[in-house]
C-alpha cells in the first residue's frame, strides 16, 4: 500500500503570549487529566477537564486555580516546577494542554513519557534552572497580562524586565525547529531497513 | 566489547539513527488496550493505512471493564463504546483480542507474561506506563502515548531517545513479612520519584536472583513510579522455567535454541552502567505510603515524617499531609482504613492472592471495611478458585471480582467514595487516583492489605504472620 512521506509540520521556533504559572513539584497526569475523562474515543473537548479536581478543590477553598484566571484564558506558555507529567502515560494530558492553546511548557524537569508524548504533538517541553524559574513564576504571577517570548532557536525566554536561558534535548529541539516533530513519516521512510532488523530477530519466527 | 542487556537488546532492534539523533527501534511485541488506542486506530484509518504487523500485535480489555456482571452492552455507555471500538479495530486489522469470551482476558501486563508472549530480548511497547513490568523477563519494555501507539501500528517501530542505565543491586535476604512490593517502595523512597528520568533501571543482586517471576514483575512494574520508563532483570533459569510450556513460548527444540539465545542477552559482568546503587534487603521493612506520590513512604513501624529533605520536598509534604489528613509524627500503625483493595498489575497474580489469603484465612473483615479482591486475569481467577483462595476471601467477607484494573484507577464502577481511606496493593497514591477526588490511598503489599482489612487499621504484618501460621 502507498504511504505518503510528506509531513513536515509547522516549525516551532518562537512562541509569544501570556503565561500560566503552576506551582508544585511532581504534578502527575492523573491530576492534569483525571481518569474519568479518559472515557472517550477521541481527544476532542478534553481541554475543558484540565485539572478538574484541583480546580474544584481551589474553588471550595476560595482560591482561583491558575487555569481559571480569566486574564490567562488565552495563555500560550505554561510554567511549572520539577518532574511535571509524572505517572500515567495518558497522552490525554498533553493533548488537552495543547488544545487549550498552550504551545510550550517551561519547567525544571519533565517525566520521560510526558515529554515524548508532548513532542509528538508539537508541544515543546523546555527546561530552565530552578532560580531562573522562580524569577519567571514571580514575573507571571505579578502581572497576569505579561507576555513571555520563548525563542527555541535562541534558547531564551524573555519578558519585559527579564530573560532566562532555556534548553531542551538536542533531538527535541531539532524536531521542533524543523517541523519534524511528528515522527511517523520518518519511521515509514525506510521499510527495507525495518525488514533487515526483523530478519535478524530469532523470536519473530519462533526460533525455527 | 562488554555490554549491558539494555545495550544488547537496543542495538539488536536499532533500525537506524533518525536525522534528529533519535533511534528508530523495531518493536517486537505491541500490546494494546481500549483506553489509549482508539485515537491511534482512527488516525490510521483516516490515512487509509493498515496495521503493519498484526501478527505481533495483541489486544485485551482491562481498564474500563466492569468486574461485576459483564453483560453486554455494559451499563456504562462509554465503556461499551470503547469496548466496541476496540473490537471493531481488532476485527478490521486482524489483531487477536483477548476478551472475556477468550478465557485469557486480564490486565495487559498480567496476560502478556502469562501467555508467554513476553519473552527475553524483545522490545515491547504498550500505551501504558506500567509496560516496564515486562522487563522482568529481560525485555526492554516501553510505556508510550497514543501518538506513538499510532507509530507502532503503522511502522512497527518507535522513535526513542537514548537512555542511561542504573544498576540497582539488592543483596541479602528479605525478612519474613517483607515482599517485593516493599523492596520497590523502599527503592523509590530512597532514590526519589524522578531519579529515574532518562534512565533504564537494571535490578540485580542475589535477592533478585532468588525472586520468582511474579516478584520480579512487581519490582519492574513500579520502575515508572521512580521515574524510570524502563526496568529489567537479567533472564535466568527462573525466567526460562516460567516460560516453558506457555501458549506462545517456543516448545521442544525451539525452546532449547531460545534458551541459549536468551541466556546470551544477560549483562556482561564487565559492562558499564552509568550508575550503580547498592540496597541491603535485610534493612527493608514492610513499607506503606503516607502521601500523594509513591516516594512518600515509611516503614510500617515508622511515623509520618515532619519535614522534607529540601524546601520543595517540604512544600509537597505539607500539601500531601493536608490532603491525607495525617499529622507529622503520627505512627502509621493504627491508621484506620475504610476500604481494602487487592488487585492491579503490580500485585494481582496468583502468588499475591495466596499471600493475602494466607493472612485472612479464618478471619473476618473488620466491620467497617469494604474489601475487594480483583484477580489480574481470568487465568489467575480460575487458579485461585481451584485452590480455594476465592472461597477464603469470600468467607472473610471480601468481594471476589472478575479480572480487570478495577480500583487501581477507577475507570469502572469500582471506586472510593468521598474521603475514604484505602489500603491498596496497587501502584499509585496520586490524588483522585482511585475515583474519588478526595479519596486517600495507602500503598502496601497484598499481605499488608489483607492484615489491615481484618484489623480495620494498619498493622505490622510481621507480627501477624505469627498469628496465622
Ligand atoms: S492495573 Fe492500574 S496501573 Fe496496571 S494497567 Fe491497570 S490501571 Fe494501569
Amino acid at each position: 500500500m502507498e504511504r505518503t512521506h510528506v509531513v513536515t509540520n509547522a516549525a516551532i521556533v518562537r512562541i509569544a503570549g501570556t503565561a500560566i504559572s503552576l506551582r508544585g513539584p511532581d504534578i502527575d497526569t492523573d491530576r492534569i487529566m483525571p481518569a474519568r475523562f479518559l472515557k472517550a474515543v477521541t481527544f476532542e473537548g478534553l481541554e475543558a477537564h484540565l485539572f478538574a479536581d484541583d480546580r474544584v478543590a481551589a474553588a471550595r477553598e476560595g482560591r482561583v486555580h491558575p487555569f481559571d484566571e480569566p486574564a490567562r484564558a488565552g495563555a500560550r506558555v505554561l510554567v511549572v516546577e520539577s518532574n511535571f507529567g509524572c505517572g500515567s502515560s495518558r497522552e490525554h494530558a498533553p493533548q488537552a494542554l495543547r488544545r487549550r492553546g498552550l504551545e510550550v511548557i517551561i519547567g525544571e524537569s519533565f517525566a520521560d513519557i510526558f515529554a515524548s508524548n508532548a513532542l509528538g504533538i508539537g508541544l515543546a517541553c523546555v527546561v530552565a534552572r530552578r532560580d531562573d524559574l522562580v524569577a519567571l513564576h514571580t514575573a507571571i504571577a505579578d502581572a497576569p497580562g505579561r507576555r513571555v517570548v520563548v525563542d527555541l532557536a535562541a534558547s531564551l525566554a524573555a519578558w519585559d524586565g527579564g530573560s532566562i536561558a532555556i534548553s531542551l534535548p538536542a533531538a527535541a529541539r531539532d524536531a521542533l525547529l524543523t517541523g519534524e516533530w511528528d515522527s511517523v513519516a520518518r519511521l515509514l521512510e525506510d521499510p527495507a531497513a525495518i525488514d533487515r532488523v526483523a530478519a535478524r530477530l530469532p523470536y519473530l519466527d519462533g526460533f525455527a | 566489547m562488554a555490554r549491558t542487556l539494555f545495550e544488547k537488546v537496543w542495538d539488536l532492534h536499532t533500525v537506524r539513527r533518525l536525522p534528529n539523533g533519535q533511534t528508530q527501534l523495531f518493536v517486537g511485541l505491541h500490546l494494546v488496550h481500549e483506553v489509549t488506542s482508539p485515537q491511534a486506530f482512527a488516525d490510521l484509518d483516516a490515512r487509509q493505512w493498515r496495521v503493519t504487523r498484526p501478527d505481533r500485535t495483541f489486544a485485551t480489555i482491562d481498564h474500563i471493564i466492569p468486574t461485576g456482571p459483564q453483560v453486554r452492552p455494559f451499563a456504562d455507555g462509554m465503556a461499551e463504546t470503547m469496548t466496541a471500538a476496540l473490537e471493531e479495530n481488532c476485527r478490521t486489522h486482524g489483531i487477536p483480542l483477548f476478551d472475556p469470551a477468550s478465557g485469557a482476558q486480564g490486565i495487559v501486563h498480567v496476560i502478556g507474561p502469562e501467555l508467554g508472549l513476553t519473552q527475553p530480548g524483545m522490545t515491547i511497547a504498550c500505551g501504558d506506563s506500567h509496560t516496564s513490568t515486562h522487563g522482568a523477563f529481560g525485555a526492554l519494555a516501553f510505556g508510550i502515548g497514543t501518538t506513538a501507539v499510532r507509530d507502532v501500528l503503522a511502522s512497527q517501530t518507535l522513535a526513542m531517545a537514548p537512555m542511561k542505565t542504573r544498576r540497582i543491586d539488592i543483596h541479602g535476604r528479605l525478612s519474613p513479612g517483607v515482599y517485593a512490593k516493599d523492596v520497590i517502595l523502599a527503592i523509590i523512597n530512597r532514590l526519589g520519584v524522578h531519579a529515574g528520568t532518562g534512565f533504564a533501571y537494571e535490578y540485580a543482586g542475589d535477592a533478585i536472583d532468588r525472586m520468582s517471576m511474579d516478584e520480579r514483575m512487581t519490582i519492574c512494574n513500579m520502575s515508572i513510579e521512580g521515574g524510570a520508563r524502563v526496568g529489567y532483570c537479567n533472564p535466568d533459569e527462573t525466567t526460562f522455567e516460567y516460560l516453558r510450556g506457555r501458549r506462545f513460548a517456543p516448545a521442544g527444540e525451539r525452546f532449547a535454541r531460545a534458551r541459549q539465545w536468551w541466556h546470551g542477552l544477560r549483562s556482561d559482568p564487565d559492562a558499564r552502567w552509568d550508575d550503580v546503587v547498592q540496597v541491603a534487603a535485610a534493612a527493608i521493612a514492610p513499607t506503606v505510603t503516607w502521601g500523594t506520590n509513591p516516594g512518600q513512604s515509611v516503614p510500617i513501624d515508622g511515623r509520618v515524617p515532619d519535614r522534607g529533605a529540601d524546601p520543595a520536598a517540604q512544600a509537597s509534604l505539607v500539601e500531601a499531609l493536608a490532603f491525607m489528613g495525617l499529622r507529622p509524627g503520627q505512627p502509621m500503625i493504627g491508621t484506620r482504613i475504610d476500604v481494602a483493595f487487592v488487585g492491579s498489575c503490580t500485585n494481582a497474580r496468583l502468588s499475591d492472592l495466596r499471600e493475602a489469603a494466607r493472612l485472612v484465612r479464618g478471619h473476618r473483615l473488620a466491620r467497617h471495611v469494604r474489601g475487594l479482591v480483583v484477580p489480574g486475569s481470568q487465568a489467575v481467577a480460575r487458579a485461585a478458585e481451584a485452590e480455594g483462595l476465592a472461597a477464603v476471601f469470600q468467607d472473610a467477607g471480601f468481594e471476589w471480582r472478575r479480572a480487570g484494573c478495577s480500583m487501581c484507577l477507577a475507570m469502572n464502577p469500582d471506586r472510593l467514595n468521598g474521603r475514604e481511606v484505602c489500603a491498596s496493593s496497587s501502584n499509585r497514591n496520586f490524588r483522585g487516583r482511585q475515583g474519588s477526588p478526595t479519596g486517600r490511598t495507602l500503598l502496601m503489599s497484598p499481605a499488608m492489605v489483607a492484615a489491615a482489612a481484618v484489623a480495620g487499621e494498619l498493622v505490622d504484618v510481621r507480627s501477624w504472620s505469627g498469628l496465622t501460621s
